[in-house]
């Protein structure tokens, strides 16, 4: 009834079993159309389990090449493969790992002239981007647009995920409740200064993939209005509250933000 | 009263590395003149010159936004956690 394979249901057997995902879970999963900003740190991890689970179709953005220095962490990518483009090298370990998966790849910098178009076809979005000016056009695209966006950021030890979901614009947060404009720079440690544990990006990028496939399902409890944030150092799981922000600049009752943004990038720094 | 004050990764230099630090304070106000007198640099990174609250930082006390309390005068009692939340960006 679900036009599985026997290839496929013998796959997807760990899933199909799960009272909450179910053939039908699976069959949502297969349509889903999921895109990942930033094959990186969280990205890797997130690809490789949305890949693993059959989404239908995956769409993955970054404008960056595979370096030497991205492989503590980047576990998508392998060592012959510095110097190809990241987008190239996630779809090729996409493609070994599942070939029901419709792997989408756009090898550019997300920038306010084509954030929408790339956006625009996907149901959900992942944020793994490593800026604040990209963040926050990612944020305002998806606004604008009523996408869901699953939105993981990490530094040294320290790891914070939040779903805000805009297709219910009304009731949800929205990252500018959290954060209604970039940092200045020098405020915040800076790239220089900053360094990352490589297995955080395993972590958050992995609950990426899980509150993903959740909202594909349709089961459990998503982020929504909810922070979480973990500290490796002292293995801590916290969740916060997020409010909708009645003056925020975004979503609240005076909002001026009415199109994108392009704010300039305050390093320049590739890790 | 004696607070929990959560420091994340970032902000552990000015707190001889510490990941949690206890103070004495009646409300936030108190708390981050406290935290400024035992380990200098935490206000300047907490509030404007104007003594508001910066819009990159949040502070959470237990697991609410003070923002979404009475900011900078909501009262503090005994055994409440603050955690002082920083966007950060990072994907890597």
């Amino acid at each position: 009834m679900f036009d599985f394979t026997e290839e496929q249901i013998k796959r997807y057997a760990r899933h199909i079993i799960l009272p909450e995902v179910g053939g039908v879970g699976q069959k949502k999963i297969s349509q889903a159309k999921i895109l990942v900003i930033g094959a990186g740190g969280l990205g890797s991890p997130a690809i490789y389990y949305l890949a693993a689970a059959g989404v239908g179709t995956l769409g993955i953005v970054d404008f960056d090449k595979v370096d030497y220095s991205n492989l503590q962490r980047q576990i998508i990518h392998t060592e012959d493969r510095v110097g190809m483009p990241k987008v190239e090298s996630a779809a090729m370990t996409v493609k070994a790992l599942n070939k029901d998966v419709n792997v989408i790849t756009y090898n550019t910098m997300i920038n306010k002239d084509n954030v929408m178009d790339i956006i625009k076809d996907y149901d959900i979005i992942l944020d793994g981007t490593d800026n604040f000016p990209t963040r926050f056009l990612i944020n305002d695209a998806c606004y604008f647009l009523g996408k869901k966006l699953v939105s993981a950021a990490m530094l040294r030890f320290e790891g914070q995920i939040t779903v805000f979901n805009y297709e219910d614009k009304e009731n949800s947060p929205c990252y500018r409740c959290l954060f209604p404009e970039p940092p200045p720079p020098g405020l915040v440690p800076t790239c220089q200064e900053a360094g990352i544990l490589g297995s955080i990006g395993g972590i958050m990028g992995a609950i990426q993939a899980t509150e993903a496939l959740k909202l594909v399902i349709g089961c459990g409890e998503p982020l929504i209005g909810k922070l979480l944030i973990m500290d490796a150092l002292s293995m801590d799981f916290r969740k916060v509250n997020l409010r909708k922000d009645k003056s925020c600049p975004l979503c609240g009752e005076n909002a001026h933000i009415k199109e994108l943004i392009e704010y300039e990038q305050t390093c320049d720094v590739h890790f | 009263m004696a607070i929990t004050v959560r420091i994340p990764t970032p902000l552990r230099r000015l707190a001889n590395g510490q990941g949690e630090v206890t103070v004495e304070a009646k409300n936030i106000k108190e708390l981050i003149d406290a935290l400024e007198s035992a380990y200098p640099g935490f206000k300047e990174r907490l509030v404007d010159e104007n003594g508001e609250l910066r819009r990159f930082v949040n502070l959470y006390l237990n697991d609410e936004d003070i923002r979404f309390l009475k900011g900078i005068d909501t009262e503090l009692k005994d055994g409440d956690t603050l955690s002082i939340v920083p966007a950060i960006a990072g994907g890597f």
